[in-house]
């Protein structure tokens, strides 16, 4: 495996590909260090003050107008989805934003309140490159999080299991590692945990069960904090954690004694997130042939990739709501609180034609052209609405891209694409009729090259 | 254990070994059609069945609704205490004819009042408890066509696919438009670019990439074909549903080996001023419904057919203050057939005083028409598929 190959291989899976700003010689150690060091800033996702709307305003407000904002708090919610996808093409904290993303899969919240998710995403970002412990404390004490899985309705007296019971299978330990009376006593130990009218975390003391709790065994007055302790102890979270990363970055085929291993260090480590992923970077077992070209994208991630290797920008990226939802992945949208399914649970028939279309269709500034699902309560109006604006409005940034290829000759420019756009180490040959009367300029072979290469079924793998 | 074969395909080599791998798939021998198919037709929103088959009898339902109840006499009456709602005249009179049965309050065990969370309870055939990625016609796929990749054994009239057609291994097939699609796949590109592919396993996910490329080109011809061969002439409604519905019919008659049929209409979430929203949505709905089936029964399809109308929730019984009802639970499920045994509403009225915090109560697990779906309307053993034995049913 050559160092190109390496590097390619490195920045799709811990990034989003090659910037249209990388330098064409940038190097393996390069990109590597790079990766871990440019993480430092942490760009906000953020919008105006007068665009927010607090949940103890809206108690007061009548049904109609609650309607009407809730109507417009769904609206910034997309905004902040368009917002995050631009700074994911565009940062050079890499890692963070990656990292980001597949804790947004883990930690997965579908709120329509802007505010919550404002707020629920920033934490997820800032806390993504530190140590798993305070990401998950952190996450567990956000308003969204205590909203979606009825934390908030968790009182004494008449407990609510779901946040307790999600916890340990989804956050932590998985499946069959913990009891019934587990997550019984679990959820006493999280009851009072809320939110408060200015929408903030809050303990409620008079609604919190003070009593003893079995938990694991151990019997003490337990609090919330202490569950998470509790949790973070366990062996099986590092397993279950590591391995969820393993699959994620490595592999979907698992090789357990390599997780092991992974995971016994991360729960040594008091669980440092770069320290996991940087042993996986800096392996040579991660940079083998049966470990590239073996993640199916997922539609953020493709949209995303194309945006950063093209330097696409949008005139008006809405359509990119649209080509979200029609690719199954709308972010702050996840299907329940288990994520996306990813792999193979991205391709149909529909969705498969649809990738391949989308880079032309971007350099072409064609339609989407297709009529979408409606989603949770949205009236049908306001999809159908939708439908006629999904027109691409956006501009590639052609001179930069043809510039890393101004060295290559003619007969290297498709070998060098294809390295440059596809993971596989096999890539497709040339079509033999391509460019047969040489009717393309140089500058037109390059577009219509990479276009093509774009669109293939290689470039849906990383 | 799984073959590793390694193919790095160069040259004249590399078409003749991939091409062939592609049409050996398509190729499988078919499992034996039995001719027989089911239609679902979703209701998205949650339809208020109270208003849909409206116990006109019931006090209670007048006391909950004083201004959304239908009054006794718009009642389209199908016996002494039940009737449709007036825009429903299409369904009344393949009521009378025997081609209807109905469940009431069916639901399951702790009912999830988000669309969302409990769309996919019913696209899944889950808990409500438990997340499954997989829907239960994908299932029937997967379980059943084991060594076919006939997309088109599962159709859904739409740009994309439900989750409830989506399987581990294979998934059913979108289309909205047949000639549309194939005019679309015959792009060039397509065929070029599976000439020039470099596969290294066969197990890989490029080849399950290409593999899919390869049955949306060959579903696309399929459903082409059919759709040509005897595209129904009948009148349908001019919407959504009733151009789906005829494209399907159209298949039918086409000689289409699909089992199942999906086909989905969406506005039935009426916070707001119900009234006018339902008269419009089910007097297309009504009216696509009986096209549809007087279609199939005048081409002597209508005997092998099922239809299933289901939404994902009922609404609470009682109206809220802006003249419309807000989410609820249990509700009921609407089966159409040209060959029934029994016929008619087949159980209980749901208990509109007896509730679980204003809802109803469910009488009927929903998988349980699924597992008879399966079952008896297109012969395939159900527990796999369903994660369990549910019980059948005896409306067919």
């Amino acid at each position: 495996m050559t160092e190109a190959q390496k590097t390619a291989h490195l920045l799709r899976r811990f990034g989003f590909g090659f910037s249209i700003k990388d330098a064409e010689s940038l190097s393996f150690e390069e990109a590597r260090n790079r990766l871990f060091t440019s993480n430092e800033q942490l760009e906000e996702l953020y919008l105006q003050e007068e665009e927010r709307v607090t949940m103890s305003a809206l108690r007061t407000m009548s049904k109609e107008e609650r309607k009407e904002i809730l109507d417009d708090l769904a609206a910034n919610v997309k905004k902040l989805n368009l917002q995050w996808i631009q700074i994911m093409g565009k940062a050079d904290g890499q890692l963070r934003e990656k990292m980001s993303l597949f804790w947004h899969g883990h930690f997965a919240v579908r709120m329509r309140g802007f505010a919550q998710v404002e707020s629920y995403i920033n934490t997820l970002r800032k806390y993504s490159l530190g140590n798993f412990g305070d990401l998950l404390m952190a996450i567990s004490k956000e308003p969204a999080m205590l909203r979606f899985l009825n934390n908030v309705q968790n009182k004494k007296n008449s407990p609510n299991e779901n946040f307790a019971r999600e916890v340990m299978e989804l956050f932590t330990l998985g499946r069959g590692n913990y009891t019934e009376q587990d997550i019984k006593e679990a959820a006493r130990a999280f009851t009072g945990w809320g939110v408060n009218d200015s929408d903030e975390f809050e303990l409620k003391i008079n609604q919190h069960d003070n009593g003893n709790k079995t938990i694991f065994g151990k019997t003490g007055n337990w609090s919330g904090e202490d569950v998470i302790r509790m949790l973070l102890e366990k062996e099986e979270t590092a397993l279950f954690i590591t391995r969820k990363i393993y699959r994620y970055f490595v592999n979907t085929e698992v090789d357990e004694q390599r997780v092991n291993e992974l995971a016994k260090a991360f729960r040594d480590s008091n669980y440092h997130i770069p320290g996991l992923l940087k042993m996986i970077a800096e392996s040579d077992w991660f940079y083998t042939e049966k470990n590239i070209g073996t993640h199916i994208k997922s539609p953020v991630e493709l949209i995303v990739e194309l945006n950063r290797t093209f330097g696409i920008s949008y005139e008006n990226p809405q359509p990119l709501l649209a080509v979200q939802r029609v690719l199954g992945q709308t972010l702050f949208f996840p299907p329940n609180v288990s994520g996306w399914a990813g792999g193979r649970n991205w391709i149909d028939n529909s969705t498969l034609i649809t990738r391949m279309n989308l880079p032309r269709k971007l350099a072409e500034a064609g339609g989407l052209e297709m009529s979408m699902k409606s989603m949770d309560d949205e009236a049908p109006n306001e999809f159908q609405k939708a439908q006629g604006k999904n027109t691409f409005n956006c501009r590639f940034n052609w001179e930069a891209f043809e510039n890393k290829f101004k060295q290559q000759k003619e007969e290297e420019l498709w070998t060098a694409l294809c390295a440059h756009l596809l993971s596989t180490l096999h890539p497709p040959k040339l079509p033999n009729h391509w460019n047969q009367d040489g009717a393309l300029t140089r500058s037109e072979n390059i577009r219509q090259m990479a276009l093509y290469i774009a669109r293939l079924p290689e470039y849906q793998l990383a | 254990m799984k073959r590793r074969q390694f193919l790095q395909l160069s040259g004249l080599s590399s078409t003749a070994l991939l091409i062939p791998g592609f049409l050996k798939a398509l190729e499988t021998p078919r499992t034996a059609f039995t001719g027989k198919r089911v239609v679902i037709i979703q209701l998205s929103g949650g339809n208020d069945g109270l208003n849909t088959l409206i116990p006109f009898s019931n006090d209670a339902y007048y006391q909950a609704r004083p201004k959304l109840a239908i009054p006794a006499n718009q009642v389209l009456r199908l016996n002494d205490e039940a009737g449709f709602h007036p825009a429903l005249s299409g369904w009344k009179s393949l009521y009378d004819e025997g081609f209807m049965s109905i469940y009431n309050a069916v639901g399951y065990p702790h009912p999830d009042r988000s669309h969302f969370r409990s769309m996919d309870i019913w696209h899944t055939a889950s808990n409500s408890d438990e997340y499954l990625n997989t829907g239960w016609i994908g299932r029937l796929l997967d379980s059943n066509c084991q060594g076919t990749d006939h997309a088109w054994y599962a159709i859904e009239a739409d740009d994309t696919l439900s989750l409830a057609m989506k399987g581990a291994h294979k998934s059913g097939f979108a289309v909205k438009d047949a000639a549309r699609l194939h005019a679309a796949m015959k792009d060039p590109y397509y065929t070029s670019i599976q000439q020039t592919a470099a596969i290294s396993s066969e197990e890989s996910e490029l080849s399950f990439l290409y593999k899919t490329l390869a049955a949306t080109t060959s579903g696309s011809d399929y459903i082409y074909e059919k759709s040509k061969a005897k595209p129904s002439s009948s009148f349908y409604p001019q919407n959504e549903l009733g151009k789906s519905l005829k494209d399907i019919a159209g298949l039918i008659q086409g000689g289409a080996e699909t089992k199942v049929y999906y086909t989905s209409i969406s506005g039935f979430d009426t916070h707001v001023r119900q009234a006018e929203t339902q008269q419009r949505l089910f007097n297309l709905l009504g009216d696509a419904v009986k096209s549809f089936c007087t279609d199939l029964k005048n081409s002597g399809d209508f005997n092998d057919t099922v239809v299933m109308v289901f939404s994902e929730f009922g609404r609470r019984v009682k109206q809220n203050a802006s003249n419309g009802t807000d989410h609820g639970t249990a509700n009921s499920v609407f089966l159409f057939n040209g060959a029934l045994k029994n016929a008619g509403i087949q159980n209980a009225m749901p208990s509109l005083t007896q509730l679980d915090d204003g809802d109803l109560i469910h009488q009927l697990d929903f998988r349980r028409i699924y597992a008879t779906l399966l079952e008896k309307g297109i012969d395939y053993s159900s527990e796999a598929i369903l994660g369990r034995k549910f019980d059948v049913l005896d409306f067919i």
